[in-house]
């Protein structure tokens, strides 16, 4: 019998192979982030403990630094979520003219500028407004001025975020709700954004484990600090600080605990993404 | 031809999308009680003209409108607009229920976001609303599922009984079947029949003969003008115009 390469086999052979390319792509992808949690788990486990965890780096331990972190989290993300969110929904339910269009260009821009940058600006202001009597000095390096250094990177990238997630929802649902007599506030409050809850849950995540991540813009702001948290104008500790302190050390059992703290860092994320997840999966209407 | 029983009169009116010139010195009047119909081809301004009537084609950036569209003989444009849309409910080609939202909420949505928060008043007019739009008997025991979850029939009578809720004086509905397959299709228009006991409502359709089957009176509309408007038998049986006749004939369109 004659073997017929006809064109039905071809196809077959070409969508075997593509198949095969796309999933290759996907292992290429996937490889960094399976070899990084595999790391930091193998690595890190050896230096958790309980001590590691609820000590101070004073005593050691990162206890501090994970309520550092978090603490900045959430200061920055009160500002920053609203801020963001509220700069979004202008973008796209009424940013369709000259303004928007300026306003969209600069939070582009902003998410554009490397975060030490930032950081940097956020350091001389304080510092200047020091010199001026304005503020206290030990301002300089404290918990505000890192806030002030972390809002400024999480604010463009939530309002981008949210102006996508606003403009996911199909202009049918706004003309249903206006239609009805619902005002316009209204309709973007109540209808609007609970269309797209989820997608702008997504955005403040991402913005959260964006500034959750930061280190350049905190080194000479937030600073460090051995101790606990001690009052909005003293330093503080964060896990990538710390991060990167112990691994700038010589010692072994410090990069033992660098990939502790890395792991922590990876599941404080991991944990506010499955939480908020959950708590959106809970509120929506069943089908 | 102004009727004495007209609930709405359209005065002159022109509508514009930014530049573009949509509809033209419309004059044109809904009888109260009774279905009229607007046929005619793709983008010669029906959609636009309803819009015009419940103030939705300023919602549109750029859009504009001028003229008078009398409501029991007062301009709805001297009115606010949410006040206008209250009263002039709409029902749009694709059914768009809020896909957040319960069958409840839905249908609870136009007089919850406008302040009503009493529990018995709201229950009674999903029940009330859900039976006139003839839903009831299938999701009365499905009240909290998403709107999202049912048939394209099922959606665009939810849509209905949404706009019903609000309790208009006027309906209007952009294509409401032209998504639909027949079945629903015929749903929608026993529903429309039984409609204009308490309505007046007002059905743009590209289908000539649901023009025929549901609605009394009929416009018909080219290139932003309207060319005839006769009781609908009438229109389609000995149309004065000779751009009538070929459009009802199939000549083009």
């Amino acid at each position: 019998m004659k073997f017929r390469f006809d064109r039905d086999t071809r196809r077959r052979w070409i969508n075997l192979v593509m198949s095969i390319a796309a999933l290759a792509c996907v292992a290429i992808a996937i490889l960094p982030l399976g070899s990084i949690l595999f790391e930091a788990t193998v690595r890190g486990s050896q230096a958790i403990s309980w001590n590691f965890l609820t000590q101070p780096s004073g005593q050691g331990g990162i206890g501090n630094s994970i309520q550092g972190t978090l603490i900045l989290i959430s200061l920055t993300a009160l500002i920053a979520l609203p801020v963001g969110i509220i700069t979004g929904i202008y973008l796209s339910e009424f940013g369709k003219n000259p303004i928007g269009g300026a306003v969209r260009f600069f939070v582009e821009v902003m998410t554009q500028i490397p975060s030490i940058v930032v950081g940097i600006f956020a350091y001389s202001l304080i510092l200047e407004l020091g010199v001026l009597g304005v503020v206290s000095n030990r301002l300089v390096f404290s918990t505000t001025t890192g806030v002030l250094a972390l809002a400024p990177i999480m604010i463009p990238f939530v309002a981008r975020t949210s102006e996508e997630a606003l403009r996911l929802v199909p202009n049918s649902t706004r003309e249903a709700a206006l239609a009805l007599g619902i005002p316009r506030y209204r309709t973007i409050l109540r209808v609007v954004l609970p269309s797209c809850a989820s997608a702008l849950v997504t955005g403040g995540l991402l913005g959260i484990a964006r500034v959750g991540g930061e280190t350049a813009p905190l080194i000479m702001t937030a600073f460090l600090s051995p101790d606990w948290f001690g009052g909005l104008d003293q330093p503080i500790d964060a896990l990538p600080l710390r991060i990167y302190r112990f691994a700038i050390g010589p010692s072994p059992t410090e990069h033992a605990a660098a990939w502790g703290a890395s792991l922590i860092l990876v599941l404080i994320m991991l944990g506010i993404s499955i939480i908020s997840r959950t708590v959106l999966r809970l509120r929506s209407v069943s089908r | 031809m102004r009727t004495l029983a007209a609930k709405v009169h359209v005065e002159k009116l022109s509508a514009w999308y930014g530049e573009k010139l949509a509809i033209q010195d419309i004059i044109l009047d809904f009888e109260e009680h009774a279905v009229s119909g607007i046929i005619g081809p793709s983008g010669c301004g029906k959609s636009t003209l309803i819009r015009c009537i419940n103030r939705m084609h300023e919602t549109i950036p750029k859009a504009r409108a001028e003229g008078k569209v009398l409501l029991d003989d007062k301009d709805i444009y001297e009115l606010p607009a949410v006040s206008v849309r209250r009263r002039i409910g709409m029902v749009f080609q694709k059914p768009n229920p809020f896909p957040t939202m319960s069958i409840y909420e839905n249908v609870a949505a136009g007089l919850r976001l406008n302040g009503e928060r009493k529990r018995e008043k709201l229950d009674a007019a999903v029940l009330e609303s859900l039976k006139a739009a003839a839903l009831w008997d299938e999701v009365k025991d499905s009240l909290d599922k998403s709107g999202a979850g049912l048939s394209g029939g099922q959606q665009q009578r939810l849509c209905i009984a949404r706009a019903l809720a609000v309790k208009p004086e006027v309906i209007l509905m952009d294509e409401p079947c032209s998504a639909l397959d027949p079945i629903a299709t015929a749903k929608i228009e026993d529903l429309i029949f039984d409609l204009k006991k308490d309505y007046t409502v007002v059905i743009v359709t590209h289908n000539m003969q649901q023009a025929a089957r549901v609605a009394e009176t009929t416009a018909f509309m080219y290139l932003g003008k309207v060319i005839e408007v006769n009781r609908t038998r009438e229109l389609f049986e000995r149309p004065r115009e000779s751009l009538t006749e070929s459009y009802i004939t199939g000549r083009f369109g």
